[in-house]
């Protein structure tokens, strides 16, 4: 069945996930679905439990408590079923700078089972304007260069579920904006789903149908960004995310 | 087989997608490449001369002159072996790649199987020279222990890959600060490994526990070869059994580690 055909269909549902870290509870009962063909907000400041929850839904960190379903099956018991179909990119993790692009990608390739390897990297490194360098060691490569590299990792498999970590955090705003476009292009064709941890309202409002806003590890406000912007009576995004990370400060401060 | 099934079971192709990285990584730095060879050649050139002198001041070298750099290229073998996973499991760690690694469908134990296949490679490559070139520099070729070569090979090989895998949980669960352990654990298996002597002349008290190293077996195999001309089966036999059991551990703490790592969030942080 295409995958288009299977548009609104729940591809990751979280319940009650919890993780704490001794004394510190870095996520607290975070409930949430993800539904196939929307892309998703995790928004909140340092801290708030973005990465902790997205390394959860990867199975990269187990939870303390609560439960992660992707692709219909735990990712708890059974995260190797569904680890082909998904994937992550973010820039607290990188790829081995002495390697070129090419082989970088090349061996991603094989790790995720893919056949005619070589033409898929030549594909993608294409669509992503990386031929140029794409024969040249990672390390003689710009930030905004590398990270191309890494969506383009990210992207290999064609993902059903895709998770970004601060997708656009160190591109420039032309380069930015086009990493922006070329994701709307990939979701709207693939039908995948997308979840976007970031600091960058302007990217979300662009980007998302709806957004979870976090704080102290939980999930404090949801909702579409232009009914939050209407709903806190705003002008966008930011002023709510500011409204929201400082309303503690006011109450006390009354 | 379906892509679903091909990502649940082991797959040959993921261990030879991580061999194939660790190939690049090889091939494009030389130096690295030299290093490996460096050791085990001026081991092999110093032992060499040591043992010249032995030879005509020594009735026990004198009965086989190239017990010392056969000792040498053996001892090398479990180093390089040890080694080689410690630095395959470090590449991953050094350009921070673990997390990229385990979204993937690569299994832990393919990843150690890689590392592995990596350790041959790097032990063949370093020591294959040395054992060649002391051919023409002391007439001694290790090559005519014979089938016996092999058994030895292999078990240092094995033990080489328990120490190796052990120490890399070690530096999975504590992270760098623990990297020395990589560079050095081995160390402490060489005076009671019986490498340049026989057991038999370590302290009463310390032989019980020197009879607890799969190394022990393959030195005394060794030089009962050299000497009496006899393979001593019975030898190997309790090293490949100690060796099942030490690797099993080995791959054990890995894992443990691993799951550890899992629960603590440490993969996405691991690096330099």
């Amino acid at each position: 069945m295409p995958r288009s055909a299977l548009k609104g269909s729940v591809v990751a549902r979280v319940r009650d996930l919890t993780k704490r870290f001794g004394e510190v509870t870095a996520v607290d009962g975070v409930s949430f679905s993800l539904r196939r063909g929307d892309t998703v907000a995790l928004l909140g400041g340092n801290g708030a439990g973005k990465t902790t929850t997205l390394s959860m839904l990867l199975g990269l960190l187990l939870p303390s408590a609560g439960t992660v379903e992707v692709l219909g099956e735990d990712m708890l018991a059974h995260r190797h079923r569904v680890l082909h179909r998904i994937n992550f990119s973010s820039p607290y993790v990188e790829m081995p700078r002495r390697l070129t692009p090419f082989e970088n990608l090349a061996v991603y390739g094989h790790l995720y089972g893919l056949s005619r390897v070589r033409d898929r990297v030549l594909a993608i490194a294409e669509e992503l304007m990386l031929t140029p360098f794409l024969k040249r060691p990672m390390s003689t490569l710009s930030a905004g260069q590398r990270s191309r590299v890494a969506l383009a990792k990210a992207l290999l498999n064609e993902p059903e579920l895709l998770l970004l970590d601060e997708l656009t955090a160190s591109l420039d705003p032309d380069t930015a904006d086009w990493v922006r476009g070329f994701l709307e292009r990939y979701r709207a064709r693939t039908g995948a789903t997308i979840l976007l941890a970031s600091h960058n309202m302007a990217e979300v409002e662009r980007l998302c149908s709806d957004v979870l806003m976090m704080k102290g590890g939980r999930i404090v406000d949801r909702g579409a960004p232009a009914a939050l912007i209407a709903r806190y009576g705003r002008r966008n995004l930011e002023e709510v995310f500011l409204d929201i990370a400082r309303r503690e400060e006011r109450l006390a401060a009354q | 087989m379906s892509e679903a099934l091909a990502a649940t079971t082991f797959s040959f192709r993921r261990v030879g997608a991580m061999v194939l990285r660790y190939l690049y990584l090889l091939r494009g730095s030389w130096p690295r490449i030299a290093e490996l060879v460096y050791w085990p050649v001026v081991q092999m050139i110093l032992w060499g001369l040591i043992t010249k002198f032995f030879v005509t001041n020594s009735s026990w070298i004198a009965q086989a002159g190239g017990v010392l750099i056969a000792g040498v290229l053996l001892w090398d073998v479990l180093v390089r072996s040890q080694f080689g996973i410690a630095v395959s499991f470090l590449e991953e760690v050094w350009s921070r790649n673990l997390g990229q690694l385990f979204v993937t469908p690569l299994r832990p134990y393919e990843l150690m199987l890689s590392f592995a296949a990596m350790s041959l490679l790097r032990t063949l490559i370093g020591v294959v020279p040395a054992a060649l070139l002391a051919i023409p520099l002391y007439s001694y070729s290790i090559f005519t222990l014979g089938l016996p070569l092999l058994a030895f090979f292999v078990n240092l090989m094995i033990f080489g890959w328990a120490i190796g895998l052990a120490i890399s949980g070690c530096i999975l669960r504590y992270g760098l600060g623990a990297e020395n352990l990589a560079w050095l654990a081995i160390f402490a298996f060489a005076p009671i490994s019986g490498v340049y002597y026989p057991v038999a002349i370590l302290p009463h008290w310390l032989q019980p526990v020197a009879w607890l190293l799969p190394s022990v077996y393959v030195f005394e195999g060794m030089r009962a070869v050299m000497f009496e001309h006899i393979f001593r089966s019975d030898l190997i036999l309790r090293a490949l059994a100690l060796n099942a059991l030490y690797l099993t551990l080995g791959g054990a703490t890995f894992l443990a580690f691993f799951r550890a790592v899992r629960r603590r969030g440490l993969l996405l942080q691991m690096g330099e």
